[in-house]
């Protein structure tokens, strides 16, 4: 049991009468990165948003890294959440503090180290993401992917077991999207993310970087596996889903 | 069933929702009143959005209503010959009522909106889901330090207002009544006891703490994008106006039994 980082039984989840979970199951094994792809609104964010306990399901069971989130108030679920990190679609920068504030935030908040000892660690994270000298910068400032590339060194400062990618590559250009897809892949390969689960409807991008592709249909895992086997999927609204002639 | 009193049922379920989780909000804020060292720089900014940019605004507004007020009582006084009362009439009117309920009007309508809209903001942006995501007890980070900084200065911005608006009337009596500016502070002074004071105080930490809870609240609860904000915004200058004058009411009521 103790493999599974996160585990969904039965979840459902609906927003004023529009049901968007409908009884989820799935199950992410750690030191795997599993990809969550669907339409939109399909539900996928939603399933992150669930794992990081920002929302509560209707029904049905969730566990995370061995703890199970359901019943947790806000206040038992933080120490839970220091142990995750969540890229967001946007990014979600704090927009009145630089570069450097907003890496360095986490560790301020939860980690007790000298200010030479921050400094290190937020250089170390912001050059994995392959950014530099942007310290003072405003978020205001930044392009789309630099805010992107700012929020996944903000996401993995405290080393999480963990990390949630919300659409990394969503609205960037092919250039931006591909630095982006090395750079998951690359913190996947240099053990920075151990566990990680992703929500995209980039094709491509989840290709390269998943062990393990779930492709949600009407609120449930229609097929799990590994790429090329979600690739040559026989089923019939997979290949469809694939192939962008699924019905939204 | 009419549609008129299915009508009055939503809205009466809107309101109780309403103020049902304004007081769910000012109960997480009892639970999260303790405050690490590391938040502590963030009361004292708030001494400064909330205190020190409202001074002119709260004092103005005293000042005026000092004057108004000693003109309307010099006049009607006068009838009775009894010009010789417009300080402490003055003093009373603004100590116990108008200090307190017009700052708390017009700084907390200010304050309030301002934190609306950065919360309302960082909502949108997805910056407090950030900060949530990342372990940081949001109530704790974004709404106590504001509520303590309105606890300590929202009485300090109600004595002043108070003494300015004195000054106020002073000008009015001294040189539109000819009254003489020892006989107008001695009666202060002699009919002004220290009771009423701190009935105007008390009051003024009551509505430092609502009007900031109407704020946070607000701006947590918004919905809608950057309209929804907007439409936020001026809700909250209309709810603090109307829930200060009604929590006045009650206030005074408790305040004369105590």
């Amino acid at each position: 049991m103790a493999d599974v980082a996160i585990r969904f039984e039965q979840v459902w989840k609906a927003f004023d009468r529009n049901a968007v979970l409908r009884g989820l199951d799935v199950e992410v094994p750690r030191g795997t990165t599993v990809t969550v792809m669907g339409g939109s609104g399909s539900g996928k964010t939603v399933i992150l948003r669930l794992t990081a306990g920002l929302i509560k399901p209707d029904r049905g069971r969730i566990e995370v890294l061995g703890v199970e989130t359901p019943p947790l108030r806000e206040e038992a679920m933080l120490p839970l959440r220091r142990r995750m990190g969540f890229v967001f679609q946007g990014a979600a920068l704090f927009d009145s503090l630089t570069v450097y504030e907003n890496v360095a935030y986490p560790l301020r908040e939860h980690a007790r180290l000298s200010e030479a000892a921050v400094a290190e660690r937020v250089h170390q994270k912001l050059a994995l993401v392959g950014l530099r000298d942007i310290d003072g910068t405003l978020p205001a400032e930044l392009s789309g992917g630099m805010k992107k590339r700012v929020g996944i060194a903000r996401a993995i400062v405290l080393e999480p077991e963990l990390v949630l990618y919300d659409e990394p590559t969503a609205g960037l250009d092919p250039t931006n999207a591909r630095l982006i897809t090395e750079l998951v892949e690359g913190l996947k390969a240099q053990g920075v993310t151990e566990t990680a689960m992703i929500v995209t409807h980039d094709l491509e991008f989840a290709r390269t970087v998943s062990d393990l592709i779930a492709i949600l249909i009407d609120g449930c895992i229609a097929q799990i596996g590994p790429p090329e086997a979600i690739f040559e999927s026989r089923q019939r609204e997979v290949q469809a889903f694939l192939a962008g002639e699924l019905e939204p | 069933m009419s549609a008129a009193a299915r009508g009055l049922g939503v809205r009466g379920r809107r309101i109780a929702a309403y103020y049902g989780g304004l007081g769910l909000l000012a109960w997480d804020v009892g639970r999260n009143a303790w405050l690490p060292r590391r938040y502590i720089p963030l009361v004292v900014s708030g001494f400064d959005a909330i205190g020190v940019r409202s001074l002119v605004v709260a004092n103005t507004a005293a000042m005026f209503t000092g004057m108004v007020f000693a003109l309307q009582a010099s006049v009607y006084l006068s009838r009775f010959g009894a010009d010789l009362y417009v300080g402490p009439l003055v003093a009373l009117s603004i100590v116990r009522e108008l200090g307190p309920v017009l700052t708390a009007i017009l700084v907390g309508g200010k304050v309030a909106s301002g934190i609306t809209a950065e919360l309302g903001s960082m909502k949108v942006t997805e910056q407090i889901d950030a900060l949530r995501a990342i372990g940081v007890n949001y109530v704790k980070r974004l709404i106590v330090p504001r509520i303590w900084a309105a606890l300590l200065v929202f009485p300090l911005l109600t004595a002043v207002a108070d003494f300015v608006g004195l000054v106020g009337g002073m000008l009015i009596a001294v040189y539109e009544r000819q009254i003489d500016v020892y006989l107008y502070w001695n009666t202060i002074f002699y009919w002004v006891v220290i009771r009423d004071l701190m009935t105007g105080i008390g009051k003024s930490l009551f509505f430092g703490v609502l009007v900031t809870l109407i704020g946070s609240y607000n701006g947590l609860d918004m919905t809608g994008g950057t309209e929804g904000l907007g439409r936020a915004t001026t809700a909250t200058v209309v709810q603090v106006s109307v829930s200060v004058i009604i929590a006045d009411f009650f206030l005074t009521k408790l305040f004369l039994l105590l």
